[in-house]
């Protein structure tokens, strides 16, 4: 009885270590909150901020916040090995970067990411090299450079957590992430 | 009822998210062929739990390379080199035996005395005592053992240097160093964010990495010693493949900072950033030669990810991977002959082998997506990750292809592993 005790209680002492915190013996790293690189939320009303700080006129609704408008769309996706910008986005591109152009000095990060398949280096580097080709084509639409940084996760942070061909289509993907949201 | 006060619990937490986190290691294939070895249980040793001889024993039975005979059976049981009778041992099929004895010394140490000797030509083979405290017996242990594998097989053992690798458990990211044979796990650094791409400065005092808590990829270095760590390259856009110079004096990495990901040099503390290249487009993974004067790398400058080497001195750069369309990841090997890579072959990632000289390429592994392989210090171990039902491991085959094992923690997935230098 002592036994079935003892193995019942450490059950449940190690089922609840999963989410104990443990002390930090190595270097503690600091935990930022950071933009999400979901779309944001539709907003209602009128006075939801611009990326560029200026206020949005009475009876007009955020264009980055507007359902309807395509720059509520945030993400862009990649054929296997590639990271050529398929011409079904290059609509959607351009009105980010004419966006950017009207709301200067606002700024942007394109979030570039690929499938779980091959090297995590490469991956960071093919991931960077699909931010980079959205950059130069927003910035054929009017952004500036210096408007937009591009990083990489690489394979580091799928949105679909699969193995499959669904998973690795979700996943290589380019995500606009405006300043301040 | 059985009450457990906070500080226990704690306790009991701790040692149980650090147990998930230690390697298991598991032996699924053996050389080609095998020294039968009795390691007798030295006089003395049961006063030092858990035994130095088990620790020796597996680590000589982890390398594939030998096979335990049993000492049970035969008494008395030799401690010193004049007791053994080589007939018992010859009868049991043992080549080579292995007696020793433990003894307190004043002044708290202990002495450990061990002999190894040749069944067949009775001779002794090596000797040697230590005096050390109790809490370095594993790490004599492990000592013992590179003597062993080192007379017995003509190479240097590495039973003494420690792994480092990733452990991710949800959405938390550890890197730990653990001895090699997966044992005493220690945490290097924890994150909320991913962690990747470890490696060891070659004088082992410290572990470059790139880390994504800054929601972008930033190279680190961190003292071993101190937990110190400092942001070595953390310019506008990516910042990743970190790659220590032999003289453990600079690193290669890999930058976007000027448009595209490129190499560039930088000295270990983030200074005198140096550019290697300009293709324009991916060139990542640079990996110093042991002789510090070319660097491997990963680039598509040809059309696919292939593998080229930089001549540091007149900057040329030759193209080294001709075979398939993806092959990325250079590791040189230890006595610069030649190096491992990934190579995707009909969509499997599988390490190999590619020998400088005759450029013949020897597939090692047979996953479906095996990655950064790091080279043992001997050179004649390769471990690298794997995936097994969704899991991520890692696993180790050598050299030759011939000694498979698979490293595995409970609860959590393993990846990115780094094999630590030889002891100084």
């Amino acid at each position: 009885m002592k036994r079935l005790i003892l193995t019942a209680v450490l059950t449940v002492v190690l089922a609840g270590c999963s989410t104990t915190p443990t002390p930090e013996s190595g270097a503690p790293v600091e935990e930022r909150t950071a933009p999400s690189g979901a779309p944001g939320a539709a907003t209602s009303g009128t006075t939801g901020g611009n990326v560029d700080g200026t206020a949005t006129r009475p009876g007009q609704m955020n264009p980055l916040r507007d359902p309807n408008s395509p720059l509520s769309k945030r993400s862009v996706y990649f054929d296997f090995d590639s990271y050529a910008v398929r011409d079904e986005y290059k609509p959607l591109i351009e009105a980010h970067g004419r966006y950017l152009q009207s709301a200067r000095p606002g700024r942007m990060i394109i979030q570039g990411n690929t499938d779980e398949r091959g090297s995590r280096e490469y991956n960071i580097a093919l991931g960077q090299r699909r931010a980079d080709a959205v950059k130069k084509m927003m910035m054929l639409s009017g952004a500036s450079e210096s408007q937009i940084e591009t990083v990489s996760f690489g394979k580091e942070k799928p949105r679909n957590a699969g193995h499959d061909e669904s998973a690795w289509t979700e996943n290589r993907r380019d995500d606009f992430v405006y300043q301040g949201e | 009822m059985i009450f457990l006060s906070r500080f226990w619990l704690f306790a009991l937490c701790l040692v149980a998210f650090v147990a998930r986190a230690q390697l298991t290691i598991d032996i699924i294939g053996g050389g080609a062929t095998t020294i039968p070895i009795a390691i007798v249980p030295f006089a003395g040793e049961q006063a030092y739990p858990p035994s130095v001889t088990s620790v020796v024993g597996a680590d000589l039975a982890r390398s594939g390379l030998f096979r335990l005979i049993d000492s049970t059976g035969i008494a008395p049981r030799p401690s010193r080199p004049e007791e053994v009778r080589f007939g018992d041992w010859t009868a049991r099929g043992a080549d080579a035996v292995v007696v020793g004895t433990m003894a307190p010394q004043p002044d708290g140490r202990i002495e450990v005395r061990f002999t190894l000797l040749d069944a067949a030509k009775q001779v002794q083979l090596a000797g040697f005592t230590y005096a050390v405290a109790p809490a370095q017996l594993r790490a004599t242990a492990h000592r013992i053992a590179d003597v062993i594998y080192e007379k017995l097989t003509g190479d240097v053992g590495v039973f003494s240097t420690r792994i480092a690798y990733i452990a991710k458990q949800g959405p938390r990211y550890e890197l730990l160093v653990a001895e090699a044979d997966g044992f005493n796990p220690q945490s290097v650094v924890k994150s909320n964010e991913p962690l990747l791409s470890p490696v060891w400065s070659p004088d082992g005092t410290r572990i470059a990495y790139v880390s994504l808590e800054n929601k972008k990829p930033v190279v680190y270095v961190q003292s071993l010693a101190t937990g110190g760590r400092q942001q070595v390259a953390n310019f506008r856009g990516s910042n990743s493949a970190p790659a220590w110079s032999p003289d453990s004096g600079r690193l290669a990495v890999t930058l976007s900072k000027d448009g595209s990901s490129q190499l560039y040099l930088i000295n270990a503390d983030g200074g005198n950033v140096q550019r290697l290249t300009s293709s324009g487009g991916i060139d990542t993974e640079a990996n110093f030669a042991p002789d510090g004067r070319s660097i491997l790398f990963t680039s598509d400058r040809g059309g696919s990810p292939q593998i080229y080497r930089l001549t540091l001195t007149t900057g040329a750069i030759e193209r080294m991977t001709y075979d398939g369309s993806y092959n990325v990841s250079p590791r040189h090997l230890p006595d610069g002959k030649g190096f491992v890579f990934v190579r995707r072959d009909g969509g499997r990632f599988n390490v190999a082998l590619q020998d400088f000289a005759t450029r013949q390429v020897q597939v090692l592994t047979q996953g479906s997506l095996d990655e950064s392989p790091s080279v043992a210090p001997n050179g004649k171990l390769i471990i690298y990750a794997s995936e097994v039902g969704g899991r991520g491991i890692l696993a180790a085959v050598s050299s030759d292809g011939r000694v498979k094992q698979r490293l595995t923690a409970a609860a959590s997935d393993v990846r990115e592993p780094a094999w630590g230098p030889l002891p100084r």
